[in-house]
């Protein structure tokens, strides 16, 4: 089956997946989300993180058109999804919802099959969805013999029937193993490259940090920072870590020198001298390091995860 | 309205029922205490076997007013809280559907799971009457039947009210409880006790219109006065006026207990 896409009456921006503007969401006085403005472009995947209750949820929810705004408009492919044409809207739209139960007395096939005429898609996508997910094998088995990882992934095939354009996937990797894990994100690359624009939570940090284009870091209901995880640690100016390992009679003479520079500060280890300093000034410990003529061992250089990152924004 | 995805509902919703044997547990239930009160119901006055359509409807009567509105709340309780604390809730209302199509894709496999184990369940009893009493005595069960099953339909109605209502499972199948014991146990009693305490005086005929406000009692006055020779075993005929006693008047009292709460659930089904 085939739809168009209806497109709003508002502006909306071509190679911009999902527009919000001055969305707000007020429960009484509580602001659950609280004037937050984001763009995000065709085929990005897109990481959303916070606190819980930091509001990613309730955003969440309002970019799938489950809960109405109180205020501000949301756009998913050019078009409101609570709109009067939010079927068409809908149908390019793929949701894994977090820690979802389906329903434990039918097959995997059968589940999506329901889901597949739910959706408007057809039918015939069903096993092969199955089988981009792993799970051809189980195709005919009741959901209750499914174990908590298959189940994820069956949840992620629902998702992935139709022609998702944009795909919201919330704590989408919760129950998989490593493998599971790596395979996943092989399979969102395989759809940005394709065009597909995913918005994705999770908890894990260290797993979105290398996988993510851009992200947003909510908290009390605001976008808190926005940017690539590069961006993010440049706004923060956080400090780059160094560990030098080094010859034993080489580490005081190093760890002077070092304390002369602005920025930098240093302790010793067993094996050498750990530092932290700014980015900009991470040539310059380098070339003083070469130039005082001691034999490096090794030498290991740490950018700040996302989880410093993310406690350096939210907290 | 899509009625492709209405029906993709109700189907699997009704599939389930099959599948679980619930339809199957539930005629059987139907079965056996149809055949029972048929065959003993007259034991009191020392005869066994049929007697009369008449008498079979109203030993049938009681069975199916204490009977079927408690398999129909508990059978949709949990419709849409379940849904809810499954978290596939979420994950149906993103789908191209509006919440009137989930509500009623949901009612109607229900209702057709409900619909088919009464009709299955009582129909033994009509095979046995047709030998017996042939078409005419039929027609009165076949009267009979359909009214259980719109009794069904309207607690059912009323079971998937309390399903958007209730946040939680356990606090739905309560308040499904609850309306049994308020509508089957103690509304004729709060209704008889009115009637005494005034002593009769005071708006007796309207002690009467105030039995539609329960479903039960409009299932009652449907079977009973429809046959003439009921309506004596019963007490409730002394102060039910005759304006009361047409059946199209009390069938579409009941499609207004079917239909309203169904509203109710929709209304406070919202975003």
């Amino acid at each position: 089956m085939t739809s168009t896409i209806p497109v709003s009456k508002s502006a909306a921006s071509p190679g911009l997946a999902i527009q919000a503007s001055g969305v707000r969401k007020h429960y009484g006085g509580l602001h659950a989300v609280d004037g937050v403005d984001l763009s995000v472009q065709c085929g990005e995947i897109f990481g959303l993180i916070g606190h819980n209750g930091a509001g990613k949820s309730t955003l969440f929810k309002m970019m799938l058109g489950l809960i109405e705004p109180s205020a501000g408009e949301i756009l998913v492919n050019g078009a409101s999804v609570r709109g009067r044409d939010f079927r068409a809207a809908r149908r390019h739209i793929g949701y894994l919802p977090e820690n979802v139960v389906l329903y434990d007395n039918l097959s995997g096939l059968e589940t999506l099959r329901f889901f597949a005429k739910l959706k408007g898609a057809p039918v015939e996508q069903c096993a092969p969805a199955l089988k981009r997910v792993g799970l051809a094998q189980a195709a005919a088995r009741p959901l209750r013999e499914y174990s908590k990882g298959m189940r994820q992934r069956l949840g992620f095939a629902q998702a992935l029937l139709g022609t998702p354009r944009v795909l919201f996937l919330d704590e989408p990797t919760n129950g998989l193993d490593p493998q599971a894990i790596r395979d996943f994100y092989a399979t969102l690359r395989e759809l940005c490259n394709d065009g597909v624009t995913i918005v994705i939570t999770s908890h894990i940090l260290a797993e979105l940090q290398e996988r993510v284009d851009r992200l947003a870091i909510m908290s009390e209901g605001k976008i808190q920072a926005l940017g690539s995880v590069q961006e993010l640690r440049d706004q923060m100016h956080m400090p780059l870590n160094i560990a030098l390992r080094l010859a034993p009679d080489d580490i005081a003479p190093v760890r002077r020198l070092l304390e002369q520079l602005a920025g930098v500060n240093t302790t010793t280890t067993a094996e050498g001298v750990r530092l932290s300093c700014p980015r900009a000034t991470k040539m310059v410990v380098l070339s003083m390091v070469s130039e005082l003529g001691v034999r490096l061992l090794d030498l290991d250089i740490q950018e700040p995860s996302l989880e410093d990152v993310f406690f350096g924004f939210s907290d | 309205m899509e009625w492709t995805q209405i029906l993709t509902l109700a189907t699997k919703e009704f599939r389930d029922r099959l599948r679980n044997r619930w339809v199957l547990a539930v005629a059987l239930v139907f079965t056996v205490f149809s055949l029972v009160i048929t065959y003993f119901g007259g034991a009191q006055q020392g005869q066994l076997g049929l007697r009369s359509i008449e008498f079979t409807i109203a030993s049938l009567v009681s069975l199916v007013i204490y009977l079927i509105p408690l398999i129909a709340l508990l059978l949709g309780f949990d419709a849409v809280v379940g849904e809810r604390e499954r978290g596939s809730l979420d994950l149906l209302l993103a789908l191209p559907i509006t919440r009137l199509e989930l509500l009623l894709g949901k009612y109607l496999g229900l209702a057709a799971a409900l619909t088919l184990s009464t009709l299955a369940g009582f129909g033994l009893v009509a095979v046995l009457l047709f030998r017996q009493f042939s078409w005419p005595g039929l027609y009165h069960y076949l009267g009979f039947m359909v009214s259980s099953v719109l009794l069904g339909l309207a607690f059912l109605s009323l079971a998937v009210l309390m399903s958007v209502i209730a946040r939680e499972r356990t606090r739905a199948s309560g308040l499904a409880i609850a309306l049994w014991f308020f509508f089957v146990l103690v509304f004729d009693l709060l209704l008889l006790g009115g009637l005494v305490a005034t002593g009769g005086s005071y708006g007796g005929d309207a002690f009467a219109y105030l039995l539609l406000l329960n479903p039960a009692d409009v299932f009652r006055i449907l079977n009973v006065f429809s046959l003439d020779d009921v309506r004596t075993l019963y007490g409730l005929a002394s102060i039910v006026p005759a304006a009361l006693a047409k059946p199209w008047l009390m069938g579409s009292v009941m499609l207004g207990w079917i239909v309203v709460p169904l509203a109710l659930a929709r209304w406070r089904f919202r975003a």
